[in-house]
């Protein structure tokens, strides 16, 4: 399937081709079909504007903060050793992995209004916190991102050559000076791509948004676009503000791929390099990571400590049913998003840089794409010819899938073009082709890589809560959905409890998959 | 400077590491051995980037227990990565001099003199990346020289270069040890290296260290594990 | 592993053979109506006993996107009745051309208004309020004028875009204050702590504590009351009045089915149908005199004066009504 060191099979470039133009159209046939229905709406009005200013703010700010608090927290874990430490390293996956209607749950329980801080604020004869508006926004993008950020900066200060530090030390380095010569220069290569990734992440900002913005005053485009859908029953608007938010995306990859290259995600083990340089005075850092951990674990712990209370009190019923509905859904979806990853890897690897840096910023402003115009522009196309409850969860799979395929692709990629850069020369030299060839020297290769990115599309399948309230027949909820619905009936409780259920098994999934690659990794 | 190792125990995955052996001040000595074998860790333990387990290391008739690496009287030169891809040859040499790069004349004028020393003189504002391999070395070789420790040690600094730019390579090391009086541990895969700049050798093997013998009687009459090694 | 999974198949479709000879209707409604804790399953049983009939419920999101999904089916859709739509949008829904008149004449109303409209007809009934929990609020505003004064009261409300409770509180500021709306507003916005997608959000964060009241019914606490047996949760009485809401249904145009559809208007407002709402929507039933409700609805609050707008009056008000909220809340 994938083919030589320079070149790429015919059989790689025809998959690989397909499997791209399949997702273009998925991506680029609904708003098409929408953009001539109905709605008499403006073509852009005053309040769009408004959400494209919001949009653009709260993303900036969200980016800015994550990556400013990420990198005293991932120099201290790289400079202090400490118990525990490797059992950090491995948190700071879980926030990304949190389905977000879980998360929303665990951080208003800390930063609510009769959540933990408004409780020892009032205790002390101050006021309630109140985090709703941009505040609120921010302060949970940040709780998703901070983690993933300081994740990319181990990584970063992973691959720094021990000799660097051995150096420094021999030179009789401060900390000053190892931060200037040895540490910002590694910082100056990663950060603008960290901060690139968590911008698109936040600028299709949907459930935090409506969650915590508190109001219409903190509407993001795809917001708008929820609204639009379901107020003014304007389709054509809705196309509309799709494609001002792709054209946003876009917009903001072209600026930043003059500057950097998003950092790829990668799976560092968080090896912790010999260094010499550490202040003697380990107060600060120390605080820098209770800081952050606290921050990161206190919202998880709540929703594990009260969902442990919702399911002791008795599951409902249909909890199991959805649990397993989702799990399937979830892991189909991971699988097709692992597949078609790995055919569009296969072409990018081996086309020529150009083409292949046009191909990867395409992938890229995909994460900027709607997931209702989508639904609802494949919902009106697929109308006329089937049941779309009969095949709501395919769509739904099949939508997921599309929506993980950036992660996959920025996971991939790197990770196939390394193992043709390797061995594809060796494979090619022993006349190693077709299917042999790709179980015997590209999959032992990108394993790891591959189980990562299958493990990661499956957690965000599993939290995802967009696409399926468009199609599901009542009878079949995902554990989201169900979990909406328990809420929807008053069993706050329960709901609870499915909360806690929908993060073990987003995590379990996660670690799963990561563990069939893991386990037979091999070093490229 | 002297170097003692005195009953030093290092445990390390695959092997543990033993010596108790000693180094004459102002000798020459070639470390050889199998891969794997705890060459490097040797080193790694006289430039304080390894502690040992059990045992005591001395330089110069000093306990080097509680000695920084910064503060030890060596230089220690890497296989790769011993400039600073980001800093110009000047400045890489310079930190040799002060490491928060804040120099004055006397400092410039030092860094200028061993630049010149090692027939760097023209590239001072230039990148590593610009260097070939062997003026690579020499730029770290001139660093060296400003630091102008009591101890050398070289961990196959010259392995990625030709026969003949290494054995240039060594020729300048010997030349810099001599003036300078320094005691030099030399890591190499090589015989020949050892043959041409070293008075003695260290056998490793297995972390096993060897009392350092003179260099011909080692080739002429070698123990069993290190005929097995030479293939003799 | 495959023999019990043989059977399964053999098993559903027999079922589907012998479901293929009855007539299949499909009520598209809002979720909360279909799940395991709502109306639907006994509904379902219910009239599956009289009609000779496979009755299925399709649950298509909350109360606003009802009509949404309706108008993106269009004339295609497979819904022979909708069930769910309120008063604040009957008229819109009505304007589509996709339903058709129901025909009958009912009989038994207990909705505290007389009831006209020829295309839908109701099934429950509740007044807009809100809730609070009476152990921790002691000084509850008894009118909007003190609820507006009291300024250290925090409120959650829903979008009125995307949640009918939330387009009824546009309704019910209107219908109270008419042309003052925009100020009153204005006067409100700092009380709102946060304003949700839909109910079931500002009511999960009025319950974990975000907020000293929230916009649910007057009979929220008989859900508290009836099935957790806390008498915590109350709704506070307004002297101006309550604004109702009405659900109601209606059978579309394109139905193939239209006398098993007119049926189940029928039925609907059957005390079969009826004895079910009050403890699995937490409405007042449309047809069942005060008497056969379950005990607990008596504690309910009675307000002094039902607030409706006539439904022909909404389309007219409710875009200006939207954009006063607007220009409130998100200056």
């Amino acid at each position: 399937m994938v083919g030589g060191a320079g070149r790429v099979t015919r059989l790689t470039a025809t998959v690989g081709g397909l499997v791209l133009a399949a997702v273009l159209i998925l991506l680029f046939a609904p708003i098409a079909s929408l953009w001539g229905q109905i709605g008499a709406g403006p073509w852009f009005g005053p309040g769009d504007l408004a959400a494209v200013r919001f949009t653009l703010v709260q993303s900036l700010l969200s980016a800015t903060i994550s990556v400013a608090l990420a990198v005293p927290f991932a120099r201290a874990l790289m400079r202090r050793s400490f118990a525990g430490r490797r059992l950090v390293i491995a948190l700071l996956g879980a926030p990304f992995l949190l389905p977000v209607i879980v998360a929303i749950l665990g951080l208003l329980a800390v930063w609510g209004r009769s959540g933990l801080f408004s409780q020892i604020s009032l205790d002390l004869g101050g006021p309630r916190l109140s985090i709703y508006g941009l505040g609120g926004v921010v302060l949970a993008h940040v709780f998703f991102n901070l983690p993933l950020v300081t994740r990319l900066l181990v990584q970063g200060w992973q691959a720094i050559p021990p000799e660097r530090f051995r150096l420094a030390a021999q030179l009789g380095m401060g900390p000053r000076a190892v931060f200037q010569l040895i540490e910002w220069p590694m910082l100056r290569a990663v950060l603008p791509g960290a901060f690139l990734l968590v911008f698109l992440l936040c600028l299709t900002s949907f459930a935090v948004a409506l969650a915590l913005g508190g109001g219409p005053r903190a509407t993001t485009v795809e917001v708008a676009i929820y609204q639009t859908l379901r107020f003014e029953f304007d389709l054509s608007h809705a196309a509309r503000l799709a494609l001002v938010q792709l054209g946003l995306g876009a917009a903001v990859v072209l600026l930043a791929l003059g500057i950097a290259r998003p950092t790829s995600f990668g799976r560092g083990l968080g090896r912790l390099p010999q260094r010499w340089d550490a202040p003697r005075r380990a107060g600060p850092d120390a605080a820098v990571v209770l800081l952050s951990v606290g921050f990161l674990v206190l919202p998880l712990g709540f929703v594990i400590v009260r969902g442990t209370q919702g399911l002791w009190a008795g599951p409902e019923v249909g909890l199991w049913r959805a649990a397993g509905i989702s799990v399937a859904l979830a892991g189909t979806s991971a699988l097709v998003t692992a597949l078609a990853a790995l055919a569009i890897a296969g072409l990018v690897a081996g086309l020529p840089r150009g083409r292949g840096m046009l191909v990867e910023a395409a992938g890229l402003v995909m994460l900027a794409t709607s997931p209702f115009v989508i639904g609802t522009g494949v919902f009106v196309i697929l109308r006329p010819y089937v049941d779309p409850f009969a095949w709501a969860l395919v769509v739904t799979g099949v939508i997921n899938a599309a929506m993980s395929l950036p992660f996959g692709l920025r996971i991939l990629v790197p990770a196939l073009a390394a193992a043709r850069a390797n061995y594809g020369r060796l494979a090619d030299s022993l006349g190693m082709t077709g299917w042999g060839r790709f179980r015997h020297a590209t999959l032992p290769l990108i394993r790891g890589p591959l189980g990562f990115a299958t493990g990661l599309a499956a957690a965000l399948s599993m939290g995802d809560l967009g696409v399926i309230t468009l199609f599901a027949p009542p009878d079949v909820a995902t554990l989201p959905l169900y979990m909406y619905r328990l809420m929807g009936a008053y069993r706050m409780d329960q709901a609870a409890g499915a909360a806690l259920v929908l993060l073990g098994l987003s995590l379990a999934l996660f670690w799963v998959f990561g563990l069939l690659g893991g386990r037979h990794a091999h070093r490229v | 400077m002297h170097i003692a190792f005195e009953r030093v125990r290092l445990a390390r995955e695959g092997f543990t590491l033993q010596a108790d052996v000693s180094v004459e001040p102002g000798t020459s000595v070639a470390v050889i051995g199998p891969s794997g074998a705890g060459k490097s860790t040797l080193l790694s333990l006289v430039a304080g980037f390894d502690r040992p387990d059990a045992g005591r290391i001395l330089i110069g008739g000093q306990d080097m227990a509680r000695v920084r690496p910064a503060d030890r009287p060596v230089t220690l030169l890497f296989q790769d990565n011993n400039l600073f891809p980001h800093l110009t040859v000047f400045q890489n040499v310079a930190l040799g001099r002060a490491p928060n790069l804040r120099l004055d004349q006397a400092d410039r004028a030092a860094c200028s003199s061993v630049l010149a020393r090692v027939d760097l003189a023209g590239h001072a504002n230039k990148r590593p990346a610009e260097l070939s391999g062997g003026q690579q070395s020499r730029a770290a070789l001139a660093r060296a020289l400003l630091r102008a420790k009591p101890v050398l040690l070289l961990d196959e600094p010259f392995a990625a270069l030709g026969p003949a730019l290494r054995r240039d390579m060594l020729d300048l090391v010997a030349e810099i040890r001599a003036e300078r009086d320094m005691t030099l541990m030399m890591v190499t895969h090589d015989p020949e290296d050892a043959r041409r700049i070293a008075g003695q050798v260290i056998f490793v093997q297995a972390g096993h260290v060897e009392p350092p013998r003179d260099t011909a009687a080692v080739f002429n009459s070698p123990t069993p594990g290190m005929a097995a090694y030479l293939g003799i | 592993m495959i023999r019990p999974l043989l059977t399964a198949a053999v098993l559903s479709f027999g079922a589907t053979l012998a479901q293929a000879q009855n007539p299949i209707l499909t009520v598209y409604t809002y979720d909360s109506f279909v799940t395991e804790w709502g109306p639907g399953p006994a509904v379902e049983t219910a009239f599956e006993e009289v009609c000779a009939c496979d009755l299925r419920f399709v649950g298509a999101g909350d109360g606003a996107a009802l009509l949404a999904r309706l108008q993106l089916e269009g004339t295609r859709t497979e819904a022979d009745v909708v069930l769910g739509l309120d008063t604040t949008l009957t008229t819109q829904a009505a304007d589509t051309g996709l339903f058709a008149p129901h025909g009958l004449t009912p009989q038994g109303l207990t909705l505290p208004v007389t009831w006209e409209d020829t295309t839908f007809l109701p099934y429950d009934w509740g007044h807009f309020a809100f809730v609070y929990d009476n152990t921790k609020l002691t000084d509850v505003p008894d009118s909007f004028e003190a609820l507006l004064a009291a300024e250290d009261l925090s409120i959650v409300i829903q979008d009125p875009r995307s949640s009918t409770p939330g387009l009824g509180l546009l309704m019910w500021v209107k219908a109270v204050y008419e042309d003052r709306a925009p100020e009153v507003w204005a006067a409100l916005a700092p009380r709102i702590v946060t304003v949700t997608k839909g109910w079931s959000e500002a009511y999960g964060m009025f319950l974990e504590g975000e907020a000293d009241m929230v916009l649910s019914y007057t009979t929220s606490p008989a859900y508290h009351l009836i099935a957790e047996e806390d008498p915590t949760k109350s709704a506070a009485n307004f002297a101006e009045g309550h604004y109702m809401q009405i659900e109601v249904a209606g059978m579309l145009a394109g139905t193939d089915q239209p006398d098993l559809a007119q049926r189940f208007l029928e039925f609907m407002l059957s005390p079969a149908f009826q004895t079910v709402i009050p403890t699995t929507n937490w409405m007042y039933p449309a047809a069942l005199p005060p008497a056969d409700l379950p005990a607990g609805f008596d504690q309910m609050i009675q307000p002094a004066r039902s607030l409706l707008i006539p439904a022909d009056e909404i389309p007219a008000l409710k875009d200006a009504a939207l954009a006063e909220w607007l220009a409130a809340l998100a200056g």
